[in-house]
């Protein structure tokens, strides 16, 4: 990292760069890719709503993240971040999109700042600025949370994504069919293990009710529309995720029902004045989440990495 | 090179760039992975076309596109930078990368030669990959019959993870050499 002259890391960035495999430049990851915004849509509703795909990859992803080192066996460990890094691909493609889209979503740097937009959103907005759901960001608890919560938000990424295939827009529509085939194979691994924690011992039962308990109130909140979803659906763009409440009450039903787990009835979690994650509400956690995540990147507003 | 320079206008083919295509694609063609080295981005079928343009003044200019494996793939900036490098060595000054994200990348673009590399290095080649119509079902049985051990032939071989050391490798351990192997998942 360098960003002050006469730093000692500037002979790696400098130079001849033919040498390092990386350290050529930062990369677009859009690039050469068609990014104009479909007609009849407007760029800044197009960029709020890659926000909020983008922020559920993310958030998500620093959560799985932070497993790192800490799963029950080295398999899961990696498993874990090999889900994380699938979800900050998705992330990175979303956030350059939403920027591409609408260039005034983008935080000011100070001027030279080599930051590019996808991380200049991830690192340097607050929390009322992302979109993403609740049950992205509450804090990590046991190796039952995890499960549950892979299989909550890949369940409904999943249903999303694959009709997200279709659309208008030519990225969110790559992004989409690449995705499904890395969200299925997440939310299997959550399937196989969330049946295997409910049949398995007294105490993986146990934990795995509590999980389920836990975060069930936050679940309703993925297939519940925000307005944006709406007239992006209408204009052939985006995904109303309240039209995908049957087909994953169906793959919820169906692990439920191989893992002798009864359906929650726990109400969903209340937003403030109905407003939730996705209009930029956030729970306590979140900061924390934030905090740690952005801490150094803010601390270097001009580094390069 | 600068991946964000965008075509200029009224590039056009012209004489002599046919054989430079010829030539560009043959370097570009030989540039591994850099994460099975094995293998080609041809053979892995991660290079989607390499072609030889002028620009509006007339500056030859090699364009390489190439897809991501997976969407968080963290080689595809070594991928890039191989092949610029290797195209710059070979006397090709200007070269673009495009990153093309549609189609996605499948396991049925892996050649004939990619799949026997892949063997003979001790990694168990995919299968076809799924083809569906319609919403992915669930499996929570295994995601694929248990694959031979690439080292031993055997068929008793059993899943340890889903996900290994790549974004695209599954680990698996053979009960007859007692052997652990990595498969190329089919996507």
């Amino acid at each position: 990292m360098s960003d002050e002259p006469g730093s000692i890391f500037d002979g790696l960035l400098g130079g001849d760069s033919s040498q390092w495999a990386f350290g050529t430049d930062f990369e677009d990851p859009l690039a050469g890719v068609d990014a104009t915004t479909p007609d009849g849509v407007d760029p800044a509703e197009l960029a709020a709503y890659c926000l909020m795909l983008g922020d559920d990859a993310l958030i998500m992803s620093q959560r799985l993240s932070e497993w790192c080192s800490r799963a029950p066996d080295l398999e899961e460990d990696i498993a874990l971040a090999n889900m994380a890094l699938d979800l900050l691909g998705q992330a990175r493609l979303l956030l350059a999109r939403a920027a591409a889209a609408d260039p005034g979503v983008v935080p000011a740097l100070p001027e030279g700042s080599p930051v590019p937009p996808e991380d200049a959103l991830a690192f340097f907005r607050d929390d009322r600025d992302f979109r993403n759901v609740r049950l992205a960001e509450v804090a990590n608890g046991d190796f039952a949370h995890v499960v549950v919560r892979l299989l909550l938000f890949s369940t409904a990424r999943l249903a999303l994504l694959e009709r997200l295939r279709a659309s208008r827009d030519h990225v969110l529509a790559a992004v989409a069919a690449k995705g499904v085939k890395e969200v299925a194979y997440h939310r299997d691994w959550a399937g196989r293990w969330f049946r295997t924690l409910a049949l398995g011992t007294e105490e993986s039962h146990r934990r795995l009710l509590a999980a389920l308990d836990t975060l069930w109130p936050l679940q309703a909140e993925l297939v519940a529309p925000h307005p944006l979803e709406r007239s992006l659906d209408r204009a052939g763009v985006g995904v109303d995720p309240a039209s995908l409440r049957e087909e994953v009450d169906a793959v919820l039903d169906q692990v439920f029902a191989v893992s002798g787990v009864t359906r929650p009835e726990r109400g969903p979690l209340a937003g403030v004045g109905g407003r939730t994650g996705r209009d930029g509400v956030h729970t306590e956690a979140f900061s924390r989440l934030l905090a740690e995540m952005q801490v150094v990147a803010r601390a270097h507003p001009s580094g390069r990495w | 090179m600068n991946a964000r320079h965008h075509p200029a206008a009224g590039r056009a083919r012209e004489p002599g760039t046919a054989d430079a295509g010829r030539r560009a694609a043959e370097v570009a063609g030989q540039v591994r992975d850099p994460e099975m080295p094995m293998l080609t981005l041809a053979d892995l079928g991660v290079l989607r076309g390499v072609e030889v343009t002028r620009d509006a003044g007339g500056a030859e200019v090699v364009i390489a596109s190439i897809t991501p494996t997976y969407t968080g793939c963290p080689a595809m900036a070594t991928m890039r930078d191989d092949l610029v490098h290797r195209l710059n060595d070979a006397g090709f000054d200007r070269v673009e990368v495009r990153i093309v994200l549609d189609p996605p990348w499948s396991t049925d673009w892996i050649s004939e030669r990619g799949r026997a590399a892949l063997r003979a290095a001790g990694l168990s080649a995919p299968g076809p990959a799924p083809r569906r119509a319609g919403p992915v079902p669930l499996t929570l049985g295994p995601a694929r019959p248990a694959p031979p051990c690439p080292r031993c032939g055997s068929a008793a071989t059993r899943l340890t993870s889903e996900f290994g050391a790549t974004a695209c490798k599954a680990l698996y351990r053979c009960t007859g050499c007692l052997e652990p192997f990595e498969h190329v998942k089919e996507i």
